[in-house]
């Protein structure tokens, strides 16, 4: 039973499992590097525990340095929220060593996943369909594969994620180069510079499947859209995905699911598919074996509380849901509010908050860990806060979500605030179903003072 | 502890029914202030309980010198000024982690004595897990690297300096 439980993250995800862990009555300890010992989250805790200086390889990317603390405190279990060591094997498996509870899923899953090669195997044998591509080790390899993929082609890294040691190739020239700075980054990123080659698919829209798991049965928590990202990162997402045809967000429903069934998957975990409306074809991308930053808008249309359902599973119990348990609805929306100018290039704005003002009221919620006086460390991504409006439909959310951007106010950094305010009025996010090609148009639609360098 | 969320909502049901435009609680654990406004209600709150912070003695990782590691290698304040008449100082522009190579392992961008000209990048400064690549700004040859490799930089802090070439060389 988890009665004690060391948080391996920071920001509002810290926050977020804090505030949960409270009110289920789990006594929650804080692993905080140098730069958050003050932060909200370490004043939110029971207990805060130094695990190491600011940048996070000597701190929140430690396996050693989180699980001494997870043993020093006596902690029950470790929640590794999202990025950092979240979807870390060697973390899992040093938890399962050391007699804590990891709380994701098995080192077998993150293993099976986290090989974006090996997830692929996994998703043809589950019967998911998948765009052409395969590992290369040379560019003469590449160039013969590219032939059978076709141009535009991706380049991306087996270890991959959050964009790095990703390139988009349009033709046979341009090839060998990518290849070896797709290779470099891989190096740098994730110490595995092995790459794969997929088709590209230019208009393509980033709709995700939520899952859950206890090792025995699957059920899905219906769908999400992501495709308004820049360079890979998501800015706003919802739920559900606005405007698939006919049975097509079933069969994503039903292919996330059998793939998770034959892992034998255990906890939360997303299928990401790259969907085509207008050709009814969708194809798997990845598995991410770990709660999502988005995951509040699929709480928003279930009214569950996901964190809650993982601490569950984790803790070796059975589902407690059924899948006709899960019932959807309205629509709910996300904008990320990043620490980041768009007027200047999205240069990032680390220093110190001063004055903070979030929206509260009926269908809005905040997941923030900012108050008054916090630290925006540079050590860390820019989350500063995410604004989550919920509505009977599409337009009810929309109007909720703008009216709530209106009433958030922060000072002392740049934010990227008025950037959301101008994608939601658009008129192609208005209509709903954007690819994941609209965030470049729209930024080119822009006069040129304004975030015109997307 | 804080406020939930709910407990939010519920102070917010009671000032609707009560016609109330502002309210405003602290205590020792938070402070929270409700304001009506034209598109509806807004929120300001702080949680005011100090870090419980517990120290982990018999971990290696807490000897004092590894924790310093990152104070010292914070750029040195430039008082000195006298030393380095006549140099161009290559400033940050942004607060960060500076790093000489582009990867682990690689040789760095820039020794001391390297010609450089006005866009040879000098190294590159991670804030916020996005990569800026410093150009020297001028033409020189490096004299003075001033931070270590993978040393934490405040805005403005120099990074390198460089003696400008002489027009009268060439």
């Amino acid at each position: 039973m988890i009665r004690r439980i060391l948080i391996a993250n920071r920001g509002e995800i810290a926050a977020r499992i804090i505030r949960t862990c409270s009110a289920l009555g789990i006594e929650t300890v804080l692993a905080a590097s140098d730069a958050d010992v003050e932060s909200t989250p370490a004043r939110m805790a029971d207990r805060t525990v130094r695990i190491g200086p600011g940048p996070s390889p000597m701190s929140y990317l430690n396996v050693d340095a989180v699980v001494r603390a997870a043993v020093a405190v006596r902690a029950d279990a470790v929640h590794p929220g999202y990025g950092f060591l979240s979807e870390n094997a060697r973390l899992a498996r040093a938890c399962v060593a050391a007699g804590v509870v990891f709380v994701g899923p098995t080192p077998k899953h993150l293993d099976a996943v986290g090989d974006k090669l090996t997830a692929r195997s996994h998703a043809v044998a589950a019967g998911l369909p998948r765009l052409p591509g395969g590992e290369v080790s040379s560019a003469a390899e590449a160039q013969r594969m590219a032939h059978a993929v076709g141009w535009p082609l991706l380049v991306k890294a087996v270890a991959g994620g959050g964009g790095r040691g990703l390139r988009v190739v349009e033709s046979s020239a341009e090839l060998a180069a990518a290849i070896d700075e797709a290779s470099a980054e891989a190096v740098a990123a994730f110490g595995d510079s092995r790459l794969y080659l997929e088709r590209f698919v230019p208009h393509g829209r980033h709709v995700e499947v939520q899952l859950l798991g206890d090792g025995r049965q699957v059920i899905h928590v219906g769908d999400r859209d992501c495709s308004v990202q820049r360079r890979y990162q998501k800015l706003v997402e919802e739920a559900p995905a606005p405007g698939l045809p006919g049975d097509l967000r079933s069969r994503l429903h039903t292919a996330a699911v059998a793939l998770a069934r034959r892992l034998r998957y255990r906890g939360l975990g997303t299928v990401e598919f790259l969907v085509e409306p207008e050709r009814d074809a969708f194809w798997f991308l990845e598995m991410n074996a770990r709660i999502q930053v988005e995951h509040p808008v699929t709480e928003a249309l279930t009214g569950l509380d996901l964190v809650a359902e993982q601490l569950h599973v984790a803790d070796g119990h059975g589902l407690r849901l059924a899948q006709e348990d899960v019932v959807v609805s309205g629509h709910a929306v996300e904008c990320r509010i990043n620490a980041e100018d768009p007027a200047q290039g999205w240069r990032p704005s680390p220093g110190v908050v001063d004055q903070v003002a979030f929206p509260v009221g009926a269908g809005v919620r905040v997941d923030s860990h900012i108050q008054p006086g916090s630290a925006v460390p540079p050590f860390y991504d820019s989350l500063l806060a995410k604004v989550i409006a919920h509505g009977p439909d599409r337009p009810a959310a929309l109007g909720t979500m703008l009216e709530a951007l209106r009433r958030t106010t922060i000072d002392g950094v740049a934010t990227n605030i008025e950037f959301h305010v101008g994608v939601l009025g658009s008129p192609e996010f208005q209509v709903g179903g954007v690819d994941t090609g609209f965030l470049a148009r729209h930024l080119n639609r822009l006069p040129e003072t304004v975030a015109r360098r997307g | 502890m804080s406020l939930h969320p709910d407990d939010v909502t519920e102070i917010l049901a009671l000032l609707d029914s009560l016609d109330l435009d502002e309210f405003r609680l602290r205590t020792q654990r938070f402070a929270l202030t409700l304001r009506r406004g034209e598109g509806g209600w807004t929120r300001i709150d702080q949680v005011l309980t100090a870090p419980h912070v517990v120290d982990v003695a018999e971990d290696p990782a807490a000897d004092p010198a590894e924790g310093t590691a990152p104070a010292a290698a914070r750029a040195p304040a430039d008082g000195a000024a006298a030393d380095h008449a006549g140099l161009h100082e290559v400033r940050t522009p942004l607060m960060g982690t500076f790093y000489r190579a582009p990867r682990p392992g690689a040789p760095p961008f820039v020794q001391v004595g390297d010609r450089v000209g006005p866009d040879t990048v000098i190294g590159i400064v991670e804030t916020m897990k996005l990569m800026n690549s410093v150009p020297a700004g001028i033409a020189g040859t490096v004299q003075e690297i001033c931070v270590p490799d993978a040393g934490f930089v405040q805005r403005d802090a120099v990074l390198v300096r460089i003696a400008p070439l002489d027009p009268g060389d060439r």
